[in-house]
């Protein structure tokens, strides 16, 4: 116990000071505006079509799950609004997220920690390019900036589904259902779980350039690393949404 | 710091017969393991040095201290008299800049082609270059290593050997004064490793670079070396030219050498 915990505590140190970093490079000049551009792309736009799927079919199960509970109560108009709610506030920015740490931060946990065990980031350094700028800074703030965007293409396609789901059992026309949807939003519901995926966004990126920069042992190294950047980001999430709860709860 | 750090070099560089690499009491330890134990070397220009040692001796740890990938303990390696060990990481990077650096393997970046691995290296490292002056200078050393042919392809697509003289293309391309070769024939068949030492022969005649090569490869060490060392115990335990070494009294270096 004392052994996970100080190893807990060596691990939470070392995630610190590499993101101290990060706050240092960003502000330097000769930022690699290509290849934020081009993570912009594999992060953002390669992960569409998973986000879409996944989306739908929350917000498709959502709608048809809580319809019988619902429709005891006579209250099957409300789904629209509560769906989205629940959509919007919590279950889209945290499976975007979970789906994102397993696709993206062990995508990046894999391949800088082959670049790493290969010698390549060495070769940078060696080359007078500091590869911290030009692979961990453009893959955090790609992360940053992408995870909000997907989560808020999550939250329009999630909604759709639900959609779809009140269509199963009736007709519902689709400009009543968004108006409906709508109606039902504050600006409250928006804000706070925005503002969280921008956080769960920065940490993916975090977490697996960190786990990709410090891979050791070879390959065996670079399968600890995509792992471990997985389970760390997933445990990041749960944890910063756990706060950002409460903090919601607190301030609105 | 910077611009001072540049005339020393050039001031070294015009001087020949100069010591253009010196270490000075090198120690390095990992853990309880002490790697280099008090490293005495010199290298002057245009020389080729080749480090001789057992597998774990310290000899690429040695070259990866003189570019800064590795933090010393203790001791100091001086790059055209400029002590590497005291330089922040902006004044460190105008000696790497002159230092080209060959891989065992030849770490090219993967997801680039060849084309790309020179390009980035050499973009990066002169910004006022045109795009036409850039692909000049990769066309250039891609032929300086025989390759001109593979600039298009992707370096999973290459050889071992290829892999190195890419490499070794991308280290000539920012023209560098010094090169550090760390195994250059390893994994390589014999044909291959002869083409690798005529390579490291031509650019050190053509380019008058001074190097360091570390090999377990006695042929390539014959060859290439001006001077030859043997690393021991984390210290330098032999040194001078190969023949000399052979007919050494030590009956240690004899045999490492036969």
């Amino acid at each position: 116990m004392k052994i996970y915990l100080r190893k807990t505590f060596i691990e939470v140190g070392s995630i610190t000071l590499f993101a101290s970093r990060f706050f240092k490079e960003i502000f330097r000049p000769d930022f690699e505006v290509k290849e934020f551009i081009r993570q912009c792309r594999v992060i953002g736009y390669k992960s569409l079509p998973l986000v879409s799927i996944t989306a739908f079919i929350m917000g498709l199960v959502l709608t048809i799950q809580s319809r019988p509970a619902m429709a005891k109560f006579g209250a099957e108009s409300w789904i629209p609004g509560m769906v989205s709610l629940s959509l919007i506030r919590e279950i889209a920015p945290v499976i975007t997220a979970l789906i994102c740490a397993g696709k993206i931060s062990s995508g990046i946990g894999a391949e800088l920690g082959s670049m790493k065990v290969t010698e390549q980031i060495d070769a940078m350094e060696v080359s007078a390019i500091n590869p911290y700028r030009y692979l961990v800074v453009t893959r955090i703030l790609a992360t940053t900036l992408m995870v909000p965007i997907l989560v808020f293409y999550a939250d329009l396609i999630g909604i759709y589904g639900g959609y779809i789901g009140v269509n199963m059992h009736g007709e519902v026309n689709l400009t009543r259902y968004f108006s409906q949807v709508f109606e039902s939003l504050e600006f409250v519901d928006v804000i706070p779980a925005t503002l969280k995926t921008f956080f769960f966004g920065f940490f993916i990126g975090m977490i697996g350039c960190h786990k990709g920069f410090n891979a050791t042992s070879g390959t065996e190294g670079v399968g600890k690393a995509a792992n471990s950047a997985v389970v760390s980001a997933s445990l990041a999430i749960f944890i910063i949404d756990m706060i950002a709860v409460q903090l919601t709860d607190l301030f609105f | 710091m910077t611009k001072e750090i540049n005339s020393a070099i050039k001031d070294q560089m015009t001087t020949v017969d100069q010591t253009v690499i010196e270490f000075k009491n090198v120690y390095k330890s990992f853990g309880n393991n002490a790697v280099l134990r008090g490293i005495n070397l010199s290298v002057k220009k245009g020389e080729n040095l080749v480090i001789l040692g057992r597998s774990g001796s310290g000899k690429s740890i040695a070259i990866k201290c003189l570019v800064g990938l590795i933090k010393t303990d203790k001791g100091k390696i001086l790059v055209s008299g400029t002590d590497i060990t005291q330089l922040n990481e902006s004044e460190l990077n105008t000696i790497r800049r002159r230092v080209g650096f060959l891989f065992q393997n030849g770490a090219l970046y993967d997801s680039m082609t060849v084309r790309e691995n020179l390009t980035f290296t050499l973009a990066h490292n002169n910004k006022e270059l045109t795009a036409d002056e850039v692909e000049s200078s990769v066309v250039e050393s891609l032929e300086n290593v025989g390759l001109a042919e593979a600039i298009n392809q992707m370096p999973s697509e290459l050889s071992g050997g290829m892999r190195k003289r890419v490499g070794l293309a991308r280290a000539l391309i920012i023209k560098p004064e010094i090169i550090l070769y760390d195994e250059p024939t390893s994994g390589l068949d014999p044909i291959t490793s002869r083409e690798i030492i005529e390579l490291i022969l031509e650019i050190q005649k053509k380019f008058k670079t001074t190097s360091i090569i570390i090999t377990h490869d006695l042929a390539c060490a014959k060859l290439t070396g001006n001077n030859v060392m043997i690393i021991k115990d984390g210290v330098i335990h032999a040194e001078g030219n190969y023949e000399s070494l052979s007919n050494s009294n030590d009956k240690w270096v004899r045999s490492f050498l036969t």
